[in-house]
């Protein structure tokens, strides 16, 4: 359980206030204008930058003084989620082991890992010479050997054509059940495809998670006009 | 404004002590010099003839260099010919070039016996003496030239091709050209360049060694090495290293006011379409002087190799020697350069408020080496024989002479990285010796493959602060074929000199290369 209390992050003019709490596990879908606050709401989970006031809760424990690798987040990026100089297994075994010469048994679950998102036989080609579907897959059994129960998608998927899109969503679904996903998206048919919940974030306020097809049944002014 | 604090880790600190080491000891040397210089001497008539010289000289080359370097990049940018691209990047290669090997060469063609005294000769005019005056702009010429060039042929590659291309469906002659599009540019560009020019010929000790000398053609720098070798007045060379220090100082600061480009950055070449350099006599006269620019720059470097070659197996044992005590510094200075380089570029992407680090390594670029040099001679001199420290003084100040280019080059980079990666390397954990190996090592191969081959060509063919040092027994190859030279041994001389051109170019080549192969 995420909890969010009385946060406040000012940067140059624009204020994020958050005061919610994110239940797992499932996925929620975060969605809303450009410039709204999604991607600073994400990096204050992930720790790129810290509230000016107010704490977050991982369970008990406050996050603020955790460095983004110390919390219990992983992140899938909207691009470089692969380090395009090193092969696909070691990309992955970084998961497990972030250090210089990964663990035998990582890279074990490395392959294993691969193997659940259709990528055997993949370990030691370089991200460039994947698709982008492939490297999306990549990126995703990495996550699964880190042991994190938050999952941030920011965008990850929105370079992938349609069908590739709904292919990864459903394996997100499949592979990451037992996690708290948070999935910003540009496209309300995502959040209703996959997501449980969704948070709607508008002009730096932060709305407490929704049951999804509830809120687009019976949307609010401000998702209204979002949607509009 | 909470922002998340960086891990401070080892390389961090490496990199803030050597951000207060350098201006430390950039400080400390300079105190020494005030400590030693004998107060209220003041300037005699000698020393404002070294004045006078230093600043008359470099006038002249600036003011040649930049002259000559208008037409030739101007030809360089409106006509497009095979081998243009090697040309432009071979116009970057003086820079690697050493002194003394490019000395030997011009000695070849304009000195006594050259190919141009010869020529006059037989047409019965009187020879040409490259000693002195004359020859000192000559080798700044030849080194300045190609630099001048490239930082006008920026200027050009500057101008947006839309321009160009507008000029053209006008049908605008050159000369209309030349007074809408390239006027305003070169106003913008010559001071700078000019400038540069200038200040790099203030400093630049091996040639006044090599070619000048006497009470007409003495340099600042000079002065003070025969004060400290010849007439070991400490106080002397102190006080004279004091108005080097000036001079250095004002017109670094005026540089750093004026110049935005170093202009050393590798290979450009963009795609531009010129529709006005076709017509008439034009193609015709860029040609010749295209021809004639390459032919002055390649002949005494063709001069010195044909020369050499063959006396290559014959060299005197003391000539390897050199050669191999030469590799040896250069590469420890590399070492040095390197650490350094990649230590402060951690720090200034890393800390908040790092880039006080990187302008603190930018600072000895202001810091004559001749200078610097001094400072640490009037320092050692009192505890230890400077001469039994003359390789390790060399590697230091060869290594402070480069770190500004390296930085120019890896800190950029190291925040593209960063930029790039840095999140997703913080949410893996990756931290510590574990990001350098696995992140930032392999995405900085180039720019610290560069910055190798530049620390150790640069400190192969360094011939400055050596001289000061060395004793007869510890010479580096720059100073053994200066040696070489001074007791005539042409041959012997004309050998080390091919030896250390293809030493000097050839690490380079292998650093720089071998960084980019590793790419692949």
């Amino acid at each position: 359980m995420l909890t969010f209390k009385d946060v406040s992050y000012l940067r140059d003019g624009f204020l994020l206030r958050v005061d919610c709490t994110v239940k797992g596990p499932g996925i929620s879908a975060v969605i809303g204008p450009s410039g709204g606050g999604k991607s600073t709401f994400l990096s204050l989970i992930a720790g790129f930058d810290l509230p000016d006031a107010g704490t977050i809760y991982w369970g008990d424990t406050d996050l603020r003084p955790l460095a983004p690798g110390d919390r219990p987040v992983a992140v899938l990026f909207q691009d470089n989620n692969l380090f395009p100089h090193l092969d696909v297994l070691t990309n992955v075994a970084l998961g497990a082991s972030p250090l210089a010469r990964p663990a035998e048994d990582a890279k074990v679950r490395a392959v294993e890992a691969l193997g659940r998102v259709g990528l055997s036989g993949f370990e030691n080609r370089l991200p460039g010479e994947l698709s982008g579907g492939q490297q999306s897959r990549a990126a995703l059994a990495r996550i699964l050997l880190t042991d994190r129960a938050v999952v941030l998608m920011d965008e990850a998927f929105s370079a992938l054509g349609p069908s590739l899109r709904v292919e990864m969503l459903g394996l997100v679904t499949e592979l990451l059940a037992d996690r708290i996903v948070l999935m910003v998206t540009h496209d309300p048919m995502d959040a209703k495809g996959v997501a449980g919940q969704t948070i709607f974030v508008d002009a730096g306020d932060v709305f407490a998670p929704v049951e999804t097809a509830g809120l687009f049944a019976n949307p609010h002014k401000a998702l209204a006009d979002y949607l509009a | 404004m909470a922002e998340r604090a960086q891990q401070i880790g080892f390389g961090t600190w490496v990199g803030v002590a050597a951000a207060v080491a350098i201006p430390g000891l950039i400080l400390v040397t300079t105190l020494a010099i005030f400590w030693v210089a004998e107060p209220g001497s003041g300037l005699g008539s000698s020393d404002w003839a070294a004045v006078r010289f230093t600043l008359w000289q470099a006038t002249l080359s600036a003011v040649f260099s930049v002259a000559l370097a208008v037409p030739v990049a101007r030809a360089l940018a409106r006509q497009r010919f095979p081998g243009r691209g090697i040309l432009v990047t071979l116009l970057g290669a003086p820079f690697l070039l050493p002194v003394i090997v490019a000395v030997f060469g011009l000695l070849a063609v304009f000195g006594r016996g050259g190919f141009v005294n010869v020529g006059l000769v037989w047409m019965g005019l009187p020879e040409v003496s490259i000693y002195g005056l004359h020859g000192v702009v000559l080798a700044h010429v030849f080194f300045n030239l190609p630099l001048a060039t490239r930082l006008i042929l920026q200027g050009w590659q500057g101008i947006p091709a839309e321009r160009y291309r507008l000029a053209a469906s006008l049908g605008m002659e050159a000369a209309a050209v030349n007074r809408h599009l390239e006027r305003p540019m070169l106003w913008q560009v010559l001071p700078g360049a000019g400038l540069v020019i200038f200040v790099l010929c203030t400093t630049s000790f091996a040639v006044a060694l090599t070619l000048g000398g006497g009470p007409s053609a003495t340099t600042v720098e000079l002065a003070i090495y025969q004060a400290l070798r010849f007439e070991f007045d400490l106080s002397r060379a102190a006080f004279l290293s004091l108005i080097q220090l000036t001079i250095t100082v004002v017109l670094a600061m005026l540089a750093f006011r004026f110049v935005r480009h170093p202009g050393f950055d590798r290979g450009f070449d963009r795609r531009m379409v010129r529709y006005d350099g076709r017509r008439g006599v034009l193609p015709y006269q860029d040609g010749v002087l295209i021809g004639g620019v390459t032919t002055f720059l390649l002949l005494p470097i063709l001069a010195v190799v044909f020369r050499g070659v063959p006396e290559l197996w014959g060299l005197p044992t003391q000539v390897w020697t050199s050669a191999l005590r030469s590799v040896l510094v250069a590469l420890s200075s590399t070492v040095l350069v390197v650490v350094l380089a990649l230590a402060m570029a951690l720090t200034v992407v890393r800390l908040r408020r790092g880039t006080w680090v990187e302008t603190a390594g930018l600072l000895t670029v202001a810091a004559s080496p001749l200078v610097l040099g001094t400072g640490l001679f009037v320092l050692i001199h009192p505890v230890a024989n400077p001469e039994a420290l003359a390789l390790p003084v060399t590697i230091l100040v060869n290594a402070m002479a480069t770190l500004p280019f390296a930085l120019r080059a890896m800190v950029p980079a190291y925040r593209g990285i960063e930029a790039d990666y840095g999140r997703l390397a913080d949410t893996l954990s990756l931290t510590g010796w574990a990001r350098m190996r696995l992140l930032i090592l392999p995405r900085l191969r180039r720019p610290l493959g560069f910055s190798a081959g530049l620390a150790a060509a640069l400190s192969m063919g360094d011939l400055g602060v050596i001289a000061l040092f060395a004793d007869p027994e510890t010479a580096t190859l720059p100073l053994q074929i200066y040696r070489l030279m001074g007791s005539y041994r042409m041959d012997d001389a004309s050998g080390a000199a091919v030896l250390l051109l293809g030493l000097s170019f050839g690490l380079f080549w292998i650093f720089d290369r071998g960084a980019r192969r590793a790419d692949v």
